[in-house]
């Protein structure tokens, strides 16, 4: 092959690249509502903000500027301005973006796992195990979730680990509901029963038939999930029971800023309009895809 | 003489219905009594309509669903619980076709994958031969090496069944219980399906149990036919005859119901009355509501499947039998 | 029916008795309450003896047991810290909280519904879509924003509303605003699609074709189907008229069951605790429980499936 032609190539290649990536622009133009590209690239920055924190961040969240206490926003050194403490908020709000993000993916993450399995392993044994998963979600049903977290945390003392996994509880009976209903209509009729019938194990039929299957339908609950459970945190973490100081996340940010509302608003808005723009956002983006994925859960 | 592949003696499966809001469950004998001896490499047709219960008699056959009494023997040995390790391995022997093939498909696993499935859950071959056996098994069924990385809903009905057809192949069964596998294909569609089946089952010696209720295609297919009404065999021999010169009312109903290229549809006899439901089942002989021969005895006792000589059964008081019925 | 009364009414007390269980065990796991009422400093003796006051130093099951004992006999235990009675105490604060959460839940229900139902019957139009628009806003800001944005513009920044107590009607403003506005969001956007559902159905089509008035099909045919989903929501609404307002009455200092629960939780106060979170397993269970036996009211098909 010659120079020539290699860099023909190369140069074909390239322009696919980029007519490809034009392509998904523009199919995203035609094909995606102005309020839901504006709801992804929102989400798109959080990410990012989530993933870089240390290097986006110009000061540590704990270092003090004593001679600039409570500057407000548009202050040459601190773009949105410091707290009582003379802490960047700016620095502040980008690491809680971070923490609260991870809470609430985690969270979001162990609640759809955890209530699949429940509803699985309904929809396999049915019987005595289906009563007791029924009994579960009611429990769930009659304690707010807010404050059963409320007394664990109270009592248990407040740690990351302990929270991402009581949020872990959070919406569980949803995805346990929805695999229930979807592999025993599966299990009754079709492919898994066809499965079955080849010989495959439980483990096997579940695993790899059936949650490939249901994992559209899972993935859309979880967009409810996950700004359910932002705000469950950030409610938590604004009475104080959910992430501790040093660390910061978007509920404590609001829950300190509030003592300085009169003095400096600045502290607690910056927060404030990151959780709404954020559940606003994966609202629209989750109505969107519902209605494009799966048109069976409301 | 060779022993018989499956044995199937006196099945009964009861399902409980209950009608309306409160009413009480009444039972409903699907399968009542039927008994079933299969030859290695044996094609036997069953016949009848919707509710005879004959698609209830094929999951009983393939221990899919247990009956309530009676046993069936596969290769001597009786058939393990459902569920069981066992009863799973024995899947590799036997298997099963369905009438829908869109939904016995997963949607999201590409036909080669799914084709290939029996031999990775039964560990059959090793890995690296799998990929030429699933071409093989696609080609056999007549299935082209391109479309083995298309996904159901790209394939047309007939091509579904093709792949339906050569999974249920691929761990060699010795039996094939097909559950109407061409009703819900195109006519034209129906025969290519059905000369494959036949083909593949002379070539590889596999025993087969083609449930259906259209005559033509079973004809097409089987070396023996059963006619079940209701729950119950009324009448079995061997396909040529039992066409030649049905023995049964039913069957002779069934028979003449079939149009025969250039003959004239004469003394066609069409069935009267409701069709069965096996909710309310009359007493004696349970087809006598609709038979045209029915005499007394038809409506109080209900006749005995027996040997009528030649070879074949039938169960009806006026077809004249040998002495013995046929033990159940 | 009876039966089907009969399971659900089961249900609901084995659902109440695992919330008790729950609490009682999480409490008494979680720490030494004798510690943290009386400082780490104190005697061991005094220790001593104050666990055997409260009977703390008996096995956990005998403890459990004596508890299931007395509530049955309606003692609910005594405050560890103000040696009241438990139920007393929380008796005391739910009229308060109900003077904030029985009005939201009027607003919700008269603002939220007729938004949903009229922006369902104009599809499209502009007022559906602010309707959409605002129901969104309404459930995805979690109210504690909305309370300090409440606060900051009409207490600190037009001063025209007080933004803490309970001294006037006019305190009581911002807390019920602040409480409603997700709900009405929520039921807004709930009734919407309801009615949408609703109205595709055949026999709306029908009732029309066959030249009822308009009026007639909207209310004698479509709300009364649509009703079933929104029953559910309003169920939930109902049940957590004392558990709802913890958030709330915390920004506001509102003297309700909410913060008497955050107050008690750091204080340890088990007895109090246990009979706040046995308090709002009740009032959820029994609006559950009315809302299934609603069902059965509204849509027979739902009775006739679950009766057997």
């Amino acid at each position: 092959m010659t120079s020539a032609d290699m860099a023909q190539k190369q140069s074909a290649q390239t322009q696919s690249a980029r007519s490809g990536v034009l392509g998904l622009i523009s199919y995203l133009r035609r094909h995606v509502p102005f309020s839901v590209g504006l709801g992804i690239f929102w989400l798109a920055a959080m990410v990012l903000v989530a993933c870089f924190a240390d290097a986006l961040r110009p000061y540590g969240i704990t270092a003090m500027d004593l001679t600039n206490r409570l500057a407000s926003p548009g202050n040459a050194k601190h773009w949105l301005g410091t707290d009582e403490l003379g802490r960047d908020v700016l620095s502040r709000l980008i690491q809680s973006i971070r923490v609260s993000l991870v809470i609430a993916f985690g969270a979001t993450i162990l609640s759809a796992v955890f209530g699949t399995a429940l509803g699985f392993a309904a929809a396999k044994f049915r019987g005595a195990v289906e009563h007791l998963v029924l009994v579960l979600a009611d429990f769930q049903a009659a304690l707010p979730f807010l404050i059963m977290s409320l007394a664990v945390l109270a009592f248990f003392g407040s740690s990351m680990v302990l929270l991402v996994c009581l949020m872990g509880f959070y919406g569980w009976e949803r995805y346990a509901r929805i695999a229930r209903g979807l592999a025993i209509s599966a299990s009754a009729q079709g492919y898994a029963a066809a499965v079955v019938q080849l010989g495959a194990t439980p483990a096997r039929v579940y695993l790899r038939h059936i949650l490939p299957n249901v994992a559209s339908t899972l993935i859309v609950s979880m967009t409810l999930t996950f700004p359910e459970i932002i705000l469950m945190e950030s409610g938590l973490s604004f009475l104080g029971l959910g992430v501790q100081p040093p660390e910061t996340s978007l509920g404590n940010m609001v829950g300190f800023g509030r003592e300085y509302l009169t003095r400096a608003p600045w502290i607690m808005l910056a927060p404030a309009l990151v959780i709404m723009l954020t559940t606003l956002s994966i609202s629209l983006v989750g109505d969107w895809l519902r209605d494009k994925l799966d048109p069976t859960v409301r | 003489m060779t022993s018989a592949l499956l044995e199937a003696n006196n099945l009964v499966r009861v399902y409980q219905v209950r009608r309306g809001l409160l009413g009480t469950p009444t039972p409903v004998r699907a399968v009542n009594g039927v008994s079933i001896k299969l030859m290695p490499g044996e094609t036997l047709g069953i016949v009848g309509e919707s509710g005879s219960g004959k698609s209830t008699l094929g999951r009983m056959l393939l221990g899919i669903d247990p009956p309530q009494s009676g046993e069936v023997k596969f290769e001597g040995k009786p058939m393990a619980a459902p569920g069981t390790a066992e009863w799973r391995a024995l899947r590799a022997r036997m298997q099963f076709v369905y009438q829908d093939p869109l939904a016995a498909l997963d949607r999201r696993l590409t036909i080669a994958t799914q084709i290939g499935e029996p031999l990775d859950i039964h560990k059959l071959i090793p890995k690296e031969h799998r990929a030429a056996r699933v071409e093989e098994l696609m080609s056999a069924v007549g299935l082209r090496r391109d479309q083995a990385g298309r996904f159901p809903h790209e394939l047309s009905g007939g091509q579904r069944q093709r792949a339906v057809i050569a999974r249920a192949l691929a761990s060699r069964p010795r039996l094939l219980v097909c559950d109407e596998p061409v009703s819900a294909l195109d006519v034209s569609i129906q025969a290519q399906v059905v000369n494959m089946l036949r083909d593949l089952q002379e070539q590889n010696r596999i025993a087969m149990i083609f449930i259906s209720h259209d005559l033509k295609v079973v004809r097409n297919i089987a070396d023996r036919v059963a006619v079940m009404y209701l729950g119950q065999i009324v009448e079995e021999a061997s396909s040529d005859v039992i066409f030649q010169s049905p023995r049964h009312p039913y069957t002779e109903a069934l028979v003449s119901s079939v149009p025969v290229p250039g003959r004239i549809l004469e003394g066609r006899r069409i069935l009267q009355g409701e069709p069965p439901n096996p909710a309310n089942r009359p007493s004696g002989c349970a087809f006598h509501p609709r038979c045209p021969l029915a005499s007394d005895i038809c409506r109080t006792s209900a006749p005995d499947l027996r040997s009528i000589g030649g070879g074949r059964t039938a169960a009806c008081h006026l077809v004249p039998g040998e002495t013995a019925p046929v033990a159940a | 029916m009876i039966r089907f009364v009969l399971t659900r009414l089961l249900r609901a007390v084995i659902t109440i008795f695992a919330v008790v269980t729950f609490a009682f065990v999480v409490l008494r796991m979680s720490g030494d309450p004798a510690q943290v009422m009386l400082g780490p400093d104190v005697p061991q003796d005094a220790v001593d003896a104050f666990r055997k006051a409260w009977g703390l130093d008996q096995p956990l099951w005998v403890q459990y047991l004596a508890y299931i004992k007395s509530i049955f006999s309606g003692d609910f235990g005594v405050s560890m810290r103000d040696e009241a009675s438990a139920l007393h105490l929380v008796l005391e604060r739910i009229p308060a909280t109900l003077q904030l959460t029985v009005p939201a839940l009027l607003l919700k229900l008269l603002i939220g519904i007729p938004a949903g139902v009229y922006a369902a019957l104009h599809r499209q139009s502009f007022a559906d879509r602010g309707v959409i628009l605002l129901a969104i806003f309404g459930f995805t800001i979690p109210s504690f924003v909305m309370g300090l944005l409440l606060v900051l513009i009409f207490s600190v920044i037009l001063g025209v509303l007080p933004s803490g107590g309970q001294d006037t009607w006019m305190h009581s403003i911002l807390p019920t605003i602040t409480m409603s506005i997700g709900g009405i969001g929520i039921l807004a956007r709930f009734s919407r699609s309801a009615m949408i559902e609703v109205m595709g159905q055949p026999y709306i089509r029908t009732a029309s074709a066959k030249g009822l008035k308009w009026s007639d099909v909207v209310w004698g045919h479509a709300l009364p189907n649509a009703a079933v989903p929104i029953v559910t929501i309003v169920g939930f609404m109902v049940g957590s008229l004392i558990a709802g307002a913890v958030v709330v009455e915390s920004i506001f200092s509102w003297p309700g069951i909410g913060r008497l629960l955050v107050v008690s939780v750091s204080n340890r106060d088990l007895a109090v605790v246990q009979c706040i979170l046995l308090m709002i397993a009740a009032t959820m269970v029994i609006s559950n429980l009315v809302v299934d036996l609603l069902y059965g009211w509204l849509d027979p098909r739902l009775r006739a499936q679950t009766a057997h």
